[in-house]
């Protein structure tokens, strides 16, 4: 079925600007063309399809599932329910004051917070589709785990003390649930509406990763990744983190930089650890998780994700080696 | 007069959303009040966790992302 992207990229190169094959250019045209529709094929898709479904899943919803639960039940229900619920990720404060006055623990709502930027519905698909499955489970398996310790590392040690105190008075109004139009019509239109939103604020991010991911496919030379990313190199991993910190993309736009370092034979752990680094942690939800955390929490959410992803790239290494 | 709250924390979708009713609004010729609530408290008042959200005139008609055209039409001339 995705053949008709690379023979699309094929003919781009061989009709449309008549480049050599084998080229550098060639090569790094290739990648481009057939990633940029391939991406934004199955990107249009399934948001369309999830946003048919979807009138029925919103943070408000959400927390009604998990007020209630028993907490080990609240870890699993949050990261799982944080991968596919949508919401903007300017939501994040109200989102977290509104679930801990419904009375779910801090550890299950960042659990939750967690997760959310990590694994999606979207990016799965996408991941799935360009790097096989076992890539994929691996990666959202390892998500959901990061997500799940660290909401029971918060509870365990009573990180709610670290929550600003203001948080805590906020009282809640009776949750309104809007009327959705459950009518074919209006699902498709709350479906095209979800596509147009969520394309306009990711193209940017895809169009970068993939920029970055030819670049690296076409003119980067795999020596370079063998001598200084490869397995043997104990310092592979914490500075493809490290230097992932800083850099900010979107789930689905991390993905074909990834896809052309796995193609330069970096190992899969590593490649693991910086796509996380890059899309978990960012400088501008830090920013706005300030307002309800005080900094003790954030430097500990900064760090514990640091080392997590740094843990899961040796061990994901030591797995598939 | 219709009255309107945009709900959200000034993020670029709740300022879209603000702008969307009140073109929409000038373009039907309807007059309205248009207030955007930043404050968590007051937002959360209104039961909204998701932004951004919409009031009209004292009631929540919208929560969770920008609103749809023909909605925000259909409150203007309810």
């Amino acid at each position: 079925m995705f053949e008709m992207f690379t023979r699309l990229a094929d003919w781009t190169i061989s009709d449309a600007l008549a480049l050599e094959p084998g080229t550098k250019l060639a090569d790094a045209v290739h990648f481009f063309v057939e990633d940029t529709t391939k991406i934004f094929f199955l990107l249009v898709i399934v948001v369309f399809v999830m946003g048919l479904f979807r009138t029925m899943l919103s943070p408000e919803k959400v927390r009604g599932y998990i007020e209630g639960t028993s907490r080990g039940i609240g870890y699993v229900l949050a990261v799982i329910l944080g991968a596919v619920t949508p919401f903007c990720s300017c939501s994040s404060v109200p989102l977290f004051i509104g679930f801990l006055e419904g009375g779910i623990p801090v550890g299950v709502t960042m659990a939750f917070l967690i997760t959310s930027p990590l694994v999606n519905e979207v990016a799965v698909v996408i991941l799935g589709s360009i790097m096989g499955w076992k890539m994929t489970t691996v990666y959202v398996v390892t998500g959901m785990s990061v997500g799940i310790l660290g909401g029971i590392l918060i509870d365990r040690f009573h990180m709610e003390r670290w929550v600003e105190d203001y948080v805590w008075k906020i009282r809640m109004g009776a949750m309104t649930q809007t009327d959705a139009d459950g009518s074919i019509a209006g699902r498709v239109r709350y479906a095209w509406g979800e596509v147009k939103d969520i394309v306009g604020r990711i193209w940017v991010y895809i169009i970068i990763g993939v920029g970055i991911g030819s670049v690296l496919h076409g003119y980067v030379p795999q020596e370079l990744f063998s001598r200084y990313a490869s397995a043997d190199n104990p310092f592979a991993v914490p500075v493809a983190v490290l230097m992932g910190l800083p850099l900010y993309s979107n789930a689905t736009g991390i993905i074909p930089v990834a896809e052309a370092l796995i193609a330069k034979g970096v190992p899969i752990g590593t490649v693991i650890a910086f796509m996380m680094s890059v899309v978990g942690i960012s400088p501008p939800e830090f920013i706005m998780l300030r307002k309800v955390l005080k900094p003790r929490m954030l430097i500990f959410f900064g760090v514990f994700l640091t080392i997590s992803f740094t843990v899961v790239g040796y061990l994901l290494n030591v797995i598939f080696a | 007069m219709k009255s309107f709250k945009v709900l959200g924390s000034g993020c670029k979708n709740c300022i879209t959303t603000a702008k969307l009713i009140e073109d929409k609004a000038k373009a039907l010729g309807v007059a309205v009040e248009i207030e955007k609530v930043t404050d968590m408290a007051a937002i959360l008042g209104f039961g909204v966790m998701s932004t951004p959200g919409v009031v009209l005139d004292g009631k929540v008609v919208h929560a969770g992302g920008i609103p749809q055209p023909d909605k925000v039409a259909a409150w203007l001339q309810g």
